[in-house]
């Protein structure tokens, strides 16, 4: 009974939608709420919280904005996907840099007002901002690839006006603030509710996030569900025809796909490929995905490891790769394949794009003869068990091949949570499976986390002079500069020469959902953003 | 009376330097694993600075000794520490998720108990007979299937295909709220807040994991009872009291059955422990929220305290449970005492 009276309660008061025990029979409700079904779980409804889990990211895309964002296209087969060539407004109304690069300075629009009316000012911007670098963990490192660092960096003009002053023009700075880490928080609620020994409201925004986007949190149920509802005096984008959106954790797959295909669920966020494509091929309900940007699944091979140093030995296990088995039985061909270039000297300063090598056993048995190793040798390959959907099938036709060769390849198999030191912090795996992804879109950047030494995707121990000085060069400059395209071009060139890390193919970030949904859009983020989706 | 609240009393205290074995262990077990909780908190990005920061911040940076004191300290005023995977107090997981196995568990187990025990009973009164050899198929399949199979499988039959069972989306349909909280226990809240309509909504949901569980849990609970039964009816007392004349259903169920059930109460308190740690894979396959998949998410995040939080209250409910079946099995055979 109390139950029934605090609902009606609730729905009187603050106009909360109830849930609905039987929704069917509303079939208004039931058009404009969208169930989605997702495997892992959220555990913070706050990004700069310490070990917030890749999931939440989410909450932070639906609930939070930013002051800019990125616009939408749509890509030649029809599905939509974000733009990393155009920057939109957001909370900034309008942003200029200074004649020096050194200050990029931002109006912030009017129109922009947190959930409970009071207008967004710099001061929010600034504290947000200066939450972001001083939490650490991720977020700080996020904001330094943008070059933000430091508090002092971020100055309030005015009410309405905020300015990042960087050290050196970059080009990634303005990009930096539309991924997800630097959203802005209503900084009155959250002082409020901080405490001395938590000045930056870590545990309130954990659970009760306070923000200006198109969605609020109005309920979590750790380890089941959230609940997205709209907020309806939205004016910064178009407001969402969605008014609720329930997401539930399934941890099995194939219970996924069951609830999708019966209908029960009307969208499931990140498919694997091989269900994507028989989902696709059973025609019960449509799939949405896209390749993913600036990402690539590869084979790593640790040059600390001999005879991985050598690069005749990693050109020779180029030539061997089973290409194409690969991407039929372990992308299921949801992807892009990433082999057969026609040339080793790459035209188009496009990343990723397509390396020169093909399956070609004698191109590699010569390599090997060259190298000293015509016997072949003996190593270990390990991956990842939680990306095992693809990894497990890859690394046995791998294994398979390469014994082609008299390379015996053993496997050895890396629990997830294992994976990031053995493979990332450690460096310490002679021959591994990756899947490296940037979240801003250029080859340098790519480079720059996986190319050169000692960073964290450097997995392969590579150091290159030459590489290190280009990207160097390259990370910071527009990419209207004269030497912007010679140079990326270069740097391609000299992954392709060296290869220590072979690219198997560029995966795609799938979804399937109802027939009637509409709108999804494949983000860098790989999140599903709730804003554009429509229910028919 | 008194003496067997005495007795109880004693067993408790014996089991205590256990429990702390049990907090030792977990301690040091779950810091030998492999894995670096620093690394994989720190996030996507983190570099070597960011990691050891997350690593002050956990208090993995100080001696394992000093932690283990803290964590003990810690223990003795009821925090179980936070769970850095889910981002909550260990204890209100632990509050959430153990009522929802343990409703679950105890109704797989029901469901195990009203098949095996009839079963195991009729297949010994005629063994080799057809029933025994039902019992016997019965039995080799629910050991042989694997219960994520029997799960994916009757998902597919009963959801999938035909369409009676509710979508296996944990404990509540989507369009449900959660009763009120008092015991966690979704039917009898339901039934406390009166919401007749709620109970059958969580009653549907439970009907099929709580199948799953049944049929894995069936071969130990009819065997047992099987073999107890011959033993008990070739027993001079059974024999004795069928001279004597009285009626086949006094005899098989006063005189045989009773005896038998001591083994048998024994067996199912191993049934349970073991099947409240084993549900976890049917727990993956309904979504359901429980303790199982916790811990496995735990492990494989290297959560300390989430970890260390499941392997004691496991130990606290073996305590318990071991204690209520001895008790049970008192009140059952007065010959049998609890300091045994």
């Amino acid at each position: 009974m109390e139950r029934r009276s605090f609902l009606k309660a609730t729905v009187a008061g603050a106009g909360i939608l109830p849930f609905l025990r039987h929704l069917p029979a509303h079939a208004q409700s039931r058009a404009d709420t969208l169930v989605v079904v997702i495997g892992d779980g959220i555990n913070s409804l706050d990004l700069h919280r310490q070990g917030t889990n890749r999931p939440s990211y989410q909450i932070t895309v639906n609930v939070y904005d930013r002051l800019v964002r990125f616009g939408v296209k749509t890509l030649p087969d029809g599905t939509l996907s974000y733009d990393s060539d155009t920057i939109e407004p957001e909370i900034a109304e309008s942003w200029s840099w200074s004649e020096d690069g050194k200050s990029l300075t931002f109006k912030i629009s009017d129109k922009a007002r947190f959930w409970d009316g009071t207008p967004v000012t710099a001061e929010d911007v600034k504290w947000s901002f200066d939450r972001a670098v001083s939490l650490g963990g991720f977020p700080t490192v996020q904001m330094k690839a943008g070059s933000m660092a430091a508090p002092d960096q971020f100055v309030v003009v005015d009410e309405k006006t905020f300015r990042v002053d960087v050290p050196e023009f970059s080009k990634l700075t303005l990009p930096n603030l539309a991924v997800p880490v630097p959203f802005i928080i209503n900084s009155k609620v959250a002082k409020a509710n901080a405490t001395e020994a938590d000045p930056w409201a870590t545990e309130y925004l954990h659970t009760t996030p306070a923000g200006s986007g198109p969605f609020k949190v109005a309920r979590w149920d750790p380890g089941q569900q959230f609940v997205y509802e709209r907020n309806d005096d939205y004016a910064l984008g178009p407001k969402p025809t969605l008014r609720r959106v329930i997401v539930r954790e399934v941890p099995s797959a194939a219970t996924r796909r069951a609830l999708t295909e019966r209908g029960d669920a009307d969208f499931y966020m990140n498919v694997a490929a091989k269900d994507a494509k028989e989902m696709l091929e059973g025609g019960r309900v449509a799939v949405s995905g896209a390749p993913v940007d600036n990402c690539l699944h590869v084979l790593g091979l640790n040059a600390k490891f001999a005879p991985f140093d050598n690069i005749k030995v990693r050109q020779a296990i180029a030539w061997a790769l089973p290409y194409d088995d690969i991407f039929a039985v372990a992308a299921y061909g949801r992807g892009k394949p990433m082999h057969g270039a026609a040339s080793a000297k790459p035209t188009e300063a496009v990343w990723p794009q397509a390396f020169p090598y093909n399956t070609n056993l004698d191109k590699a048995r010569a390599l090997l003869a060259e190298a000293g190793l015509a016997d072949g040798f003996e190593t270990t390959l390990s991956y990842n068990l939680g990306l095992a959907d693809w990894q497990e099938p890859t690394a046995l036709l791998i294994q398979e091949s390469l014994g082609k060769l008299g390379i015996k390849v053993t496997l050895d198999k890396i629990p997830g949570a294992n994976w990031r030191t053995a493979a990332l912090v450690e460096k310490r795996l002679p021959m591994h499976l990756e899947d490296f992804g940037g979240w801003l879109n250029y080859p340098d950047y790519y480079f720059f986390w996986a190319y050169k030494e000692g960073h964290l995707f450097n997995s392969s121990n590579y150091r290159n002079d030459e590489m290190e000085a280009l990207v160097d060069a390259t990370l910071h400059m527009p990419v209207d500069h004269p030497e912007f395209v010679p140079n990326t071009l270069r740097m391609i060139e000299i992954a392709f020469e060296d290869v220590p890390r072979i690219p198997l193919y560029q995966p795609n970030l799938d979804t399937a959902h109802a027939k009637s949904v509409d709108g999804y859009v494949s983000w860098f983020h790989r999140q599903l953003a709730t804003g554009r989706l429509t229910k028919a | 009376m008194s003496s067997k609240t005495l007795q109880v009393a004693r067993r408790l205290a014996q089991s205590l330097p256990s429990v702390f074995g049990v907090v030792l262990i977990s301690f040091v077990l779950t810091r030998a694993l492999p894995g670096d909780p620093a690394v994989y908190f720190a996030g996507m990005m983190a570099d070597a600075e960011s990691i050891e920061q997350t690593r002050r911040a956990l208090g993995l940076d100080r001696s394992w000794a000093t932690q283990f004191f803290l964590y003990v300290e810690r223990l003795f005023h009821g925090d179980f520490g936070m769970s850095l995977n889910t981002g909550r107090p260990v204890i209100d997981e632990l509050l959430t998720r153990l009522p929802a196995s343990l409703e679950l568990t105890f109704l797989g187990l029901g469901v195990a108990i009203a098949i095996a025990v009839p079963l195991g009973v009729l297949a010994a009164t005629r063994p080799g007979s057809w029933v025994d050899h039902l019992c016997r198929i019965l039995v080799t399949a629910g050991v042989s299937l694997p219960t994520f199979f029997t799960g994916l499988f009757l998902i597919y039959v009963f959801y999938y295909l035909l369409g009676w069972a509710p979508s296996p989306l944990g404990r509540l349909d989507i369009y449900f709220l959660s009763p009120e909280h008092v015991t966690g226990f979704y039917l009898i809240d339901s039934l406390i807040a009166g919401d007749a309509e709620l109970f059958w909504a969580s009653l549907r949901q439970l009907i099929l994991p709580a199948i799953t569980l049944g049929i894995f849990a069936l071969a130990p609970i009819a065997r047992m009872t099987r073999a107890a039964m011959l033993n008990a009816l070739s027993s001079d007392y059974v024999r004795t009291a069928r001279a004597g004349g009285l009626r086949r259903a006094t005899v098989l169920g006063t005189y045989a059955l009773r005896n038998a059930s001591l083994p048998v109460l024994t067996t199912l308190g191993m049934v349970f422990s073991f099947l409240l740690g084993a549900n976890v894979l049917v727990e993956k396959v309904f979504s359901w929220p429980g303790i199982g998949s916790f811990a496995i998410e735990a492990l494989v995040a290297s959560d300390y305290a989430a970890v260390q939080g499941f392997v004691l209250t496991m130990a606290l409910l073996f305590v318990i449970v071991n204690l209520l079946i001895d008790v049970i099995l008192t009140l059952v055979d007065p010959r049998v005492g609890l300091e045994s």
